[in-house]
């Protein structure tokens, strides 16, 4: 079931396109990737789809209603760009954004509890926001996310100027929100990011959608047929008729590519016959990166 | 409604809460007590001893007796040429030199004077004005006249406005005149000052906190989070009115601290109020003191008495509207220049320009309008909406007609929907745009954006 639909979005700015007839869904409790190279229109659509700015034409859908201001409190955005009032203590902060997405006093108060022992940063609750480091400042800003439990969680790059251990805990986090029923959509051109969490993807570029769809099933239909052997002893023999091209030929391995389609079968057994003892074996799929590199730049050579 | 209340509330709180807030509001008074007290003690004690040494050529002063007080005047006998070599060491620090005079008749009579310091300006008039009156006494008396048939020609004469105390309120149509005894036309000149200065600051002050303050916010970026909860119209209002209260706290503050410590000061140190004016004023300032002095008693009665009969049943509730009127106006602009210039404040200054000059313009006028508060720069001035929170606060006092108070305001509050529709359009698009130079001509696209 779709929990956001959007459906033949435009936003033109003059007369440049900054969204060009987007459409595309976010399936209930997915972890969603948003790619695209820098200018592709994320942000815009972004924006959008938090009723920021509205659309020239086409229409977004929350939960099957069209989006509105109401609507809009059921949405966390954090943006990528992060800013907080610098002279406010971080939980008078807290406590004025969660009212201003429609929290009652002492609602706020008990999430932010909540969150600041989970975070561990209770003792901090009384300090400026420019007294917190860069990273404190990241908690305080996801927490100011979270802390009306939207429906649909928009994190743009919200791993950027983390720390691995600070961007292993607000990722954990990310999880567990998302196994409470969460959709998430993450916007990035960070593409390990997204192979790690993301289900499925959409990727814009130029304002205009280019790829959709699941994680595996993109890399699946952009997948060249190459596999990789090891053995265990030196010296590889290709056994390999004639459909297979040899790519790399190594002391102990090898990356062949199939001819005509996925045969990874008849592959196996010719190294089985020969009786070569094969230590790994696995199909060398494309990484999105790659997929994300030669979509780019492929559909901007037309 | 309940968001704009919430934005209000931290808007109004973080700045009231802050200690350079509390700073101000106290310290101000206070140093206005500490320059008066010390401007007092300066203007009393400086001019305290200067001993004038008078070398009578005409002898014209010798049974005249010259006035005793800060300056202290010695004939000397002797010639000039001599007394300028010593004459700092007989312990003098002028010499002047009064020539013999062609005729009685003489209408003019310039004198020399050597001094090895500057002598300053109301120090000098007050030694020609010592001079010529002790002149003029010998010429009265060596012209055969007698002195008591001039004191006989002199008259007085003292123009009240009738209208105020005798006819009864609203009898002849006209709107109760007040204004015309010099006292009552000296406070209203005062009040209206005042409140022109008041407006003038208060739109530079807290309209240049509502730009800053949009400034921050799209610097540092919150601006994006606040905006995924809260309409920008609803950020910008909440903003204005917050800042707005600012400002009304802290004059309400003021306006009972200043004359509170004014009084205080009074009490405690109370300078001759003549010495506290120099020069050419005083002898005006002394004659108007003597005046009211001697024709009511008591000075501060009076004073009571006429701001008693100011109209202030029509003047504070009218003040009040062009106070938010004007206000209003002005910050909703200075937040349309404020989102539109982001981080680049030289650029801010130019863009500024458009709201400044009109604000400087009115703060000009206020003089040549209170000379003729009912002449057509004082109407025009009132009723053209970017002057008119200015000035017309200012002719409150004179008692402007009233339609012109009634289609000024409508004027004023017109523009400030207008101004606050235009002012938003602009903050939506503005704050978003980063890294862009902006013209007018871009402003005045961004007005026509799609939201």
């Amino acid at each position: 079931m779709s929990y956001l639909e959007i459906n033949n979005v435009v936003k033109q700015y003059g007369a440049y396109f900054a969204n060009d007839h987007i459409t595309f869904d976010v399936g209930a409790g997915k972890l969603f990737g948003l790619l695209g190279p820098n200018g592709a229109g994320k942000t815009t659509l972004i924006r959008i789809i938090t009723a920021i700015t509205r659309p020239d034409s086409g229409t977004v859908k929350l939960g099957g209603k069209l989006i509105n201001d109401d609507l809009a409190g059921s949405i966390g955005y954090m943006p990528e760009e992060r800013g907080l009032y610098k002279k406010m203590k971080i939980a008078d902060h807290l406590i004025y954004l969660g009212q201003l997405k429609g929290l009652k006093k002492n609602e706020v108060v008990a999430n932010i509890k909540y969150w600041f022992d989970k975070f561990e940063i209770a003792d901090w609750r009384n300090k400026n926001v420019e007294e917190l480091s860069k990273g404190m400042q990241q908690k305080v800003q996801f927490i100011a996310t979270v802390l009306h439990k939207p429906g649909l969680l928009i994190l743009d790059e919200p791993f950027s100027g983390l720390d691995p251990v600070n961007a292993n805990l607000i990722k954990d986090e990310i999880y567990n929100l998302n196994k409470q029923g969460t959709t998430i959509i993450f916007s990035t051109h960070r593409m390990e990011q997204v192979e790690e969490i993301c289900e499925e993807i959409v990727l814009v570029n130029k304002g205009k959608v280019i790829l959709n769809g699941n994680v595996d099933q993109v890399k699946e239909s952009f997948k060249e047929n190459k596999y990789l052997f090891k053995i265990a002893g030196e010296n590889i023999q290709n056994p390999l008729p004639d459909q297979f091209d040899v790519l790399e030929h190594q002391d102990n391995s090898m990356i062949v590519k199939s001819k005509n389609g996925d045969n990874a079968s008849a592959l196996l057994r010719a190294f089985i016959n020969q009786g070569t003892d094969i230590k790994e074996y696995r199909e060398i799929l494309p990484g999105l990166n790659e997929i994300f590199i030669k979509q780019v730049t492929t559909k901007e050579s037309l | 409604m309940d968001k704009i209340w919430i934005i209000i509330k931290r808007e109004y709180l973080s700045r009231v809460m802050k200690k350079s807030f509390l700073l101000v509001t106290i310290l101000a008074p206070l140093s206005i007590a500490v320059i008066a007290v010390v401007g007092g003690y300066f203007a009393s004690s400086s001019s305290g001893t200067t001993n004038v040494a008078i070398v009578d050529e005409a002898t014209v002063l010798k049974n005249y007796a010259l006035p005793d007080g800060n300056i202290k005047y010695t004939i000397l006998d002797g010639n000039v040429a001599d007394l300028k070599l010593n004459y700092i060491d007989k312990g003098f620090g002028v010499l002047v030199q009064i020539p013999k005079m062609d005729s009685l008749g003489q209408a003019k009579l310039p004198l020399k004077y050597f001094s090895k310091d500057k002598l300053s300006i109301s120090n000098i008039s007050k030694i020609e004005n010592d001079i010529k009156n002790g002149l003029e006494a010998y010429k009265l008396a060596n012209s055969g006249i007698d002195p008591g048939s001039i004191e006989r020609l002199k008259i007085r004469v003292n123009m009240e406005n009738a209208l105020s105390s005798d006819a009864p309120s609203g009898d002849n149509g006209a709107v109760k005149g007040n204004t015309s005894s010099k006292l009552s036309s000296i406070i209203a000149t005062a009040l209206a000052y005042a409140m022109g200065f008041m407006m003038y600051m208060v739109i530079f002050i807290f309209g240049g906190m509502v730009m800053r303050s949009v400034m921050e916010e799209k610097i540092s970026r919150i601006v994006e989070v606040m905006i995924s909860s809260v309409k920008p119209f609803q950020l910008l209002l909440g903003k204005v009115i917050g800042v707005g209260l600012v400002g009304l706290t802290q004059l309400l503050i003021w306006m009972i601290l200043i004359p509170a410590v004014m009084f205080l000061v009074a009490q405690i140190y109370a300078p001759d109020s003549a010495s506290m004016v120099s020069g050419p004023q005083a002898q005006q300032a002394k004659e108007l003191y003597d005046q009211i002095n001697t024709e009511s008693g008591s000075q501060i009665m009076n004073v009571i008495k006429e701001i008693k009969s100011f109209n202030w049943w029509v003047i504070l509730p009218a003040f009040a509207m062009f106070f938010f009127g004007g206000y209003f106006l002005y910050s909703s602009l200075f937040a349309a220049i404020g989102a539109s210039i982001g981080d680049d404040l030289a650029e801010g200054q130019q863009m500024m320009l458009p709201i400044i000059v009109p604000v400087i313009l009115a703060f000009i006028m206020i003089p040549s309008v209170l000379q003729d508060p009912n002449g057509p720069v004082a109407v025009f001035g009132s009723l053209f909406p970017l002057f008119s929170p200015i000035i017309m606060p200012a002719r409150l006092p004179f008692d402007p007609p009233v339609w012109q108070v009634l289609v000024s305001l409508v004027f004023l509050f017109a523009s400030v929907v207008a101004f606050t529709w235009v002012a938003a359009r602009i903050y939506r698009v503005g704050i978003f745009m980063y890294g862009k130079k902006v013209s007018f001509k871009e402003l005045g696209k961004w007005i026509f954006y799609k939201s």
